[in-house]
Formats: structure tokens, sequence, C-alpha cells
């Protein structure tokens, strides 16, 4: 059975058919290690997981995953270079203080890096900004502007930029919409957009 | 629950002082039923005033041991042995001397936790257990988990340190002190050569109180003694400290108290070199455990254990868990403790039958 039938998340479907079998992969903010537990049960990924809640590093834990309580940004540092193949970053990049440095530090300590982020290019966002003229709260970005996880909103365009800039190799980019795959004008499209990096 | 309780005695151990302690006995008790290809077994390691009676009626971690439970006896096959220096049946300076024929007090050798470690180690060759499923402990117990995770790193597969440090700090090592010259201002000490007299009880009591307050935290015991009073002139807390320290007089030697606190003081895990190049290559899972209140064994300590593994990108899962209890509550908040181990425990289990440590 796939990822997405178990629990029920298309990024999570992706990167688990992104990931080789028999890898080493960390996963930054795994939460209480889905994702990571089913790696290691279908794809025999020795898997390692960074999360900040202690309530979800408990679940984790009993689950069986070996995941580390701490900031995930801190948390980083520790790791030697090239320890792992993958590093996942999902869902999470748009919520940490410096994008760009956990982007770096995670093809420092990763051959390949996997990052997931809701699209804030989608059609939706920008017609809720256009139409109510304030933050926009939609489906993807429920949260009210003074409440919400994200600190910063960036497009597909936005990471294809960054990437160009900093010389990073994108080898996948996958786009997701309602659980499905898109393909046309992805920026305005996709929910959700899922890139598979590594330094150049 | 299967449950025996036996003492071996072995010809002789070299101890990291230079002397060589011989024979030396070791109690200790076991739960459960070792497998046929004996993979089951789990060490549990004993805290400070510990004894190898773990589980059952009157268990130090009878909440954690026993048939459903975290360390689930009806799965594993597990251990606990009274530890080196102390009172409860193995070697320590309450035993005989062969060279006198009278209890050794203060010419007991000085014992370190890796000698402790090294008695066990002979103790599970003994009962023919190639690789253990797990070592694990707290307190002192945990300092046991990681001295054994560095000396024997072929012979656990999983490591669990919880409440614990690699090395004392000045105020671990000060609290301990105070309790050292609390038994030795007892005139009743007679330096050490009380065995046919009565015991220094004022001063292991006065020592016993110091290290319950040092085990409880500022919200725990406003909790549990507050301001109120037993009588007219003692606040609760006052007869609640007597009580214990009294108590503890009936179970402990003076002087193991003051070996076993000085091998507590002088472990240092560092001192051969960093944590890190310790960890380098170690082949065991590691599950770190610190509690929020605990200022005994405050967190940043477990989080330098916990760093130098992640640096060497060793397998290592570590929580912080929000308990009141402060150090106690390694040994008194059992529910999220046990889910933990629990699952830690069958995912090492599970890896080690599809062969992949």
């Amino acid at each position: 059975m796939g990822v997405r039938e178990v629990y029920g998340r298309s990024d999570y479907a992706i990167i688990g058919e992104l990931v080789e079998p028999g890898t080493k992969v960390l996963d930054l903010g795994c939460g209480e290690g889905l994702l990571l537990s089913w790696l290691k049960e279908n794809k025999n990924v020795n898997g390692r997981g960074v999360e900040l809640s202690g309530a979800s590093v408990q679940k984790a834990i009993a689950r069986g995953v070996s995941v580390y309580q701490g900031d995930l940004e801190s948390a980083l540092e520790d790791y030697p270079n090239q320890a792992f193949d993958y590093v996942i970053l999902s869902q999470t990049l748009q919520e940490t203080r410096h994008p760009h440095k956990v982007l770096e530090s995670m093809l420092r300590i990763g051959r390949h890096g996997i990052v997931a982020f809701p699209n804030f290019g989608h059609w939706s966002v920008r017609w809720a900004h256009l139409w109510t003229g304030r933050a926009p709260q939609t489906e993807l970005f429920p949260h009210d502007w003074y409440d919400s996880p994200n600190i910063h909103f960036l497009t597909v365009f936005d990471f294809e930029a960054l990437a160009r800039k900093q010389n990073w190799r994108i080898e996948r980019a996958i786009f997701l919409a309602g659980g499905d795959q898109v393909t046309l004008f992805p920026n305005l499209t996709a929910e959700v957009a899922v890139f598979l990096f590594s330094r150049s | 629950m299967i449950t025996e309780a036996a003492t071996v005695t072995f010809d002789k151990l070299d101890l990291d002082c230079g002397t060589t302690l011989a024979p030396v006995d070791c109690a200790y008790e076991t739960y459960g039923t070792l497998n046929a290809d004996k993979s089951n077994a789990i060490l549990v390691l004993h805290a400070f005033s510990g004894d190898a009676h773990a589980a059952g009626e009157g268990g130090w971690w009878s909440n954690m041991i026993g048939p459903g439970k975290g360390f689930d006896t009806d799965q594993y096959f597990v251990i606990c042995a009274n530890v080196l220096g102390g009172c409860r049946g193995t070697t320590g300076p309450g035993s005989i001397n062969p060279a006198t024929g009278c209890p050794w007090a203060m010419a007991f050798p000085a014992v370190t936790i890796a000698d402790m470690v090294r008695l066990q180690k002979m103790l599970i060759d003994h009962l023919g257990i190639a690789r253990l499923l797990a070592v694990a402990g707290g307190s002192m117990g945990g300092m046991q988990a990681l001295e054994w995770a560095v000396a024997y790193p072929d012979h656990v597969l999983a490591t669990l340190p919880i409440a614990t440090t690699a090395r004392h700090s000045a105020q671990q090592i000060a609290f301990n002190e105070v309790g050292r010259q609390a038994i030795m201002a007892d005139p009743d000490w007679r330096g050490g050569e009380y065995y046919d007299h009565k015991p220094p009880a004022r001063g292991l009591a006065v020592a016993r109180m110091v290290g319950h307050i040092t085990y409880m935290s500022d919200e725990s015991m406003r909790e549990k003694f507050g301001r109120r009073l037993r009588s007219s002139d003692e606040f609760e807390v006052e007869s609640y400290l007597k009580y214990r320290g009294y108590k503890f007089v009936d179970r402990f030697d003076a002087n193991s108290y003051i070996y076993i606190t000085r091998a507590m003081d002088s472990y240092d895990l560092t001192q051969h070199g960093s944590l890190a190049s310790l960890f380098e290559n170690i082949p065991t899972r590691f599950l770190v455990i610190s509690f929020t209140s605990d200022w005994l064994y405050p967190s940043y300590q477990s989080l330098e254990i916990v760093s130098a593994l992640r640096s060497r990108n060793c397998d290592v899962a570590y929580v912080n868990l929000a308990a009141v209890y402060g150090h106690d509550s390694f040994l008194v908040e059992v529910d999220e403790q046990t889910q933990l181990v629990r699952g830690f425990l069958a995912s090492t289990s599970k890896e080690a039958k599809r062969g992949r440590p």
C-alpha cells in the first residue's frame, strides 16, 4: 500500500516515490514520524527525524522512529557533512527563520534535498488577496495573519529563482493540486510544490 | 512473572585503581524467560541507592518492568544486578576482607562506574548472553548504560540513558560531598570502622535527606507538602525528610554511600577525549530521555550526549519529557516513558531480527 493511502498526504506520496530504497534519510520537522515509519517499513530506509513538539516526538519514538527533539535550524549544525542520502523538509520551509540557510544546510549534510511547500502563487491566494485586499486566507493558508506559523510566503518561481542564485540543481519538480499532479502553469495551479534538488 | 534471585561469585575483578578484588560476589535478579537464541536480554541498571530488586513487589522500577509494561517480561528477559561497592549482596565496603576476616570498611579499594560495568559484563558472560538487546538505566544507572555502550559497543544493540550525564557537574559533586561530610561528621562513623557498633545513623539520614531534596522539584514539593504542618512545631516536609532519612539507614550502608557517590563523581566519559570521538563508529541505537523539572541532572547534560552522538551520525532518539517530579520523574512519570521504551525496544528487536543492527 502506498504512503498516500495510509496517511492521505499527497506530498508524502511523492516523497515516498522520490526516495530510493535502502538509503539514509533525515526528515526535518517530521511530526509524529509517519513518513519515516512508512519509508522504514516499505523502502528499508534508515531514517532519522528532528521535531520540536515534545508530544509529536514521543509518538514518533513510540512508533519506533529515531527522532531528536529540538529546533530544526539549530539541530542541522550538529550533523556531519554528507551524512544522509536525502534530507527532507516537508511543509515547514515557510516556517523557518532563515530558509536559504536551512536549504544550504540540507545540502551540506545530505546528497539530495527534498522540499515540499505550499505555493503562495496559487490562483486562489492571488484572488483572495486581490478581491479582499487583506492578507489572503484560503484552504492552503487557513491562518489569520497574526496567528500563523508561516513567516515566509514563497511561490514556485521564488524557489526556482533561489535555486538558480545558489547554484542548486533541480533534479525533479512535482506539482500537486488536490492530491493530483499538475504540469500546466504550476506557479498558478500548484497548491503544493515538491522539489528534489542537489548541489550542482 | 518468572523471577529468580541469585548471587554468583567470580574469582577476581581487576579494578581501575590497579588492585584486584578476589573473590567478588554479584547479586542479581532476573525477570521473564531468556529465549532459545538468547537475543531478548535487557540489562537494567540501578541508580545510586537502588539494588538488584528492580521488579515485582517493592521493586524500584516495578512500574516499568513486568508483563505488558515498558520492559515487557512476556517478551524480554530482564536482568538487574546490585552494583559493585553496594551493600545489597554484591561485594562492597561492608563485605569481609579475606585478608583480615573483618569488613573492608574504608580499606575497600576505590571503585568506578567502569568497574561496576566490568562486573556486569562478567555476569552477562556467566549467563551465556553474547549480546544484550538493551542496557537501560536512570541517573547513575544511565552512566552505567553509557559506559556499556562505550566499553562494549558490540555487545549492546540499544542503550537507554535516562536523566543522566556523561560527567557530574560541580553542583552534583557538591551535593554528594555534603552527604559524605554528614556521614563522616557523625561520631558513630568511627572512620568507617562501625560494623561492630551502631551505624552512623544520624549522618547517613542527613545525607539521604539532602539527596531527597535534590530528587524533587520546587513544584512537586509545594504540591506534596506546601507549608502544611505535621504538628504544632513541625512542617510536613521536615517530617517526610526525617522519615525517609531514617528509613534509609535500615537498608543502606554508610560506607557504600561514600564509595558509590565517589564513583559517580569521578566518572567522566570525556577524560580520554571528546564525547564525539568516543561515539565514533558506535553501532548501538540510543534513546536518551531527560525531564523538564530535573534540576539535578538538567536536560543540557543529556543534550551534550545527544549532540555528540548526532555529530557522529549515531542512531539517537531524544526527548525532554514534561514532568513535574524533578529527578525522581524517571521513577514516577511512567505512562509516557512506558510508551517510549516499548516502541523503542520493539523497533530495536524487529531490526535485530531483520539482521540490521
